[in-house]
């Protein structure tokens, strides 16, 4: 396994400050953000934002956790690998009605953990809004999804594996692209 | 307990605490806890199972467990069908195997039995292709029982390893008592058992616990007191005088509950005989979590059903 650094804690830090600029730009509901972080690396992302938004505008923005596992389209007979992914907890302090939802995700790729994200927030109540946030877009949609906020463009291939490590739940902190030896570009 | 974190279970079928290894029973406790959330949304049902059939075929009267079984997979978007063995063919002489083999023959993804015969479900686990899941057979085991017991103590306490569990009654005719002794010691805690002489069955204190006459050596200090039914119904004839005398000598009383920990928690599987084995001011009082083991019950059949219906075997790699 080769693995190529494409961002350091010091770029996370400085393209996280840049979407939270962008978000205060994008304005005009701000009273209603409502930051949440999709399981497991979004969740410290989305805190990190919120405490950027605050800085900013000195507004607290509520931070949720949504964990999208059992409504992913690859449980059951789908997944070839036969193993259930594990369970995190789902906590929203607040109620998503009438608000305007900012989803914080590490990396978009194929999209469909968007549209399981999707579909678990219509569960819980009724949004003004929905927006994307992500650290990496490394590209390869299978779904019509775009994200509203992202931190770096990351073309990859599908072969590579693109590994967002954060303080909060890794240990260590970066973006790197990982491939197995033997897979040339 | 191995260090290795688990991730799947290993069997197509949940057919007792026995064939199950620490690690497995971590895993359900771990997922039941966050299946528990879903019963506080405003749309209380996930995706998770859409597509998949259940069938709910229960041998002998139930009505929490089998209310808790069709409630978790309805929670789950499973579909599901209930069968009471009166109104079947059961009542016209067709044998269990010949029952689930037509079943089956419908397709189903899993079978949940209760059966009045221990083993019953073992049975049916080696000829079928759904995945059986054990809802009590006989006075063998009852192992979702014991897994939302546990449930409930971890929540409540933190975890399991160090607990003092005494758990009182009719040892003899109880699956519950199997369940949670082997489930209990296994994760580390350590578990009294009580009751009458004539209701201690040959050969109890190899599940790993300690065997007590006497009601008040074995609460005594427990963090926890688990009461059993006195199964009236099962006993041909009384193990017991009188139910009079039974409520004197092995009834949770509130003066027999000062002899456990200051907060000692009471626990019943139900259906509970008020004013047999326990007492209602004990029953209703401020530490009974009887409610919350309900409550337990659905989140642990959940995480059962979600982690058997992901498939199913030793770990490969990736």
């Amino acid at each position: 396994m080769r693995r190529v650094e494409v961002m350091d804690a010091r770029e996370i830090a400085r393209a996280l400050e840049r979407m939270a600029a962008e978000v205060v730009e994008r304005g005009g509901d701000e009273e209603q953000l409502y930051l949440i972080g999709v399981q497991t690396r979004g969740v410290p992302l989305a805190r990190r934002l919120a405490r950027l938004l605050a800085a900013a505008t000195g507004r607290e923005v509520p931070v949720g956790a949504l964990d999208i596992t059992l409504y992913r389209d690859d449980i059951g007979p789908w997944r070839p690998a036969h193993q259930q992914p594990v369970l995190r907890a789902t906590n929203l302090p607040e109620a998503i009605d009438g608000r305007v939802v900012c989803l914080v995700d590490d990396v978009l790729y194929t999209g469909r953990t968007v549209r399981a994200a999707l579909d678990t927030l219509m569960d819980y109540g009724r949004p003004k809004a929905i927006r994307l946030a992500v650290l990496v877009d490394r590209g390869h949609r299978e779904l019509p999804i775009a994200a509203d906020f992202v931190g770096r463009t990351v073309p990859s291939s599908r072969v590579e594996d693109v590994q967002v490590r954060l303080k909060e739940t890794d240990g260590e902190e970066g973006v790197w692209i990982a491939r197995e030896d033997g897979h040339e570009r | 307990m191995s260090g290795e974190r688990v991730t799947r279970l290993r069997g197509k079928d949940l057919l007792g605490i026995d064939p199950l290894s620490p690690g497995e029973i971590q895993l359900i406790l771990d997922t039941a806890v966050e299946m528990r959330e879903i019963a506080q949304r405003p749309i209380k049902k996930v995706p998770a199972l859409r597509g998949k059939t259940v069938v709910n075929l229960f041998m002998e009267a139930s009505t929490r467990t089998r209310f808790s079984f069709e409630m978790a997979e309805k929670r789950l978007s499973a579909d599901s069908l209930s069968f009471a063995a009166a109104s079947s063919s059961v009542s016209k002489g067709e044998t269990l195997l010949d029952t689930a083999l037509n079943l089956e023959a419908m397709q189903p993804d899993f079978l949940i039995i209760r059966h009045p015969h221990a083993g019953a479900p073992h049975r049916l686990a080696r000829v079928l292709r759904s995945s059986v899941i054990n809802a009590g057979d006989g006075a063998h085991e009852h192992p979702t029982q014991a897994l939302l017991d546990a449930l409930t103590i971890r929540l409540r306490r933190g975890g399991l390893a160090g607990q003092v569990v005494a758990i009182v009654g009719d040892l003899q005719h109880s699956r519950v008592v199997r369940s949670n002794v082997l489930l209990l010691s296994r994760m580390g805690a350590t578990v009294r058992v009580a009751g009458p002489p004539s209701l201690i069955p040959v050969g109890m204190a190899a599940l790993g616990c300690e065997v007590y006459t006497r009601m008040e050596d074995a609460i005594a200090g427990a963090d926890v007191v688990m009461m059993l039914r006195i199964q009236l119904e099962r006993q041909g004839r009384m193990n017991f005088p009188t139910v009079r005398e039974y409520y004197d000598f092995f009834a949770l009383t509130p003066e027999r509950l000062k002899l456990a920990r200051k907060d000692c928690l009471v626990m019943h599987p139900g259906p509970m005989n008020r004013g047999v084995e326990i007492d209602s001011r004990v029953a209703d009082g401020p530490q009974s979590v009887i409610l919350e083991q309900v409550t337990n019950g659905v989140a642990v059949r959940m995480a059962v059903l979600y982690l058997l219906a992901g498939g199913y075997g030793e770990p490969t790699a990736n």
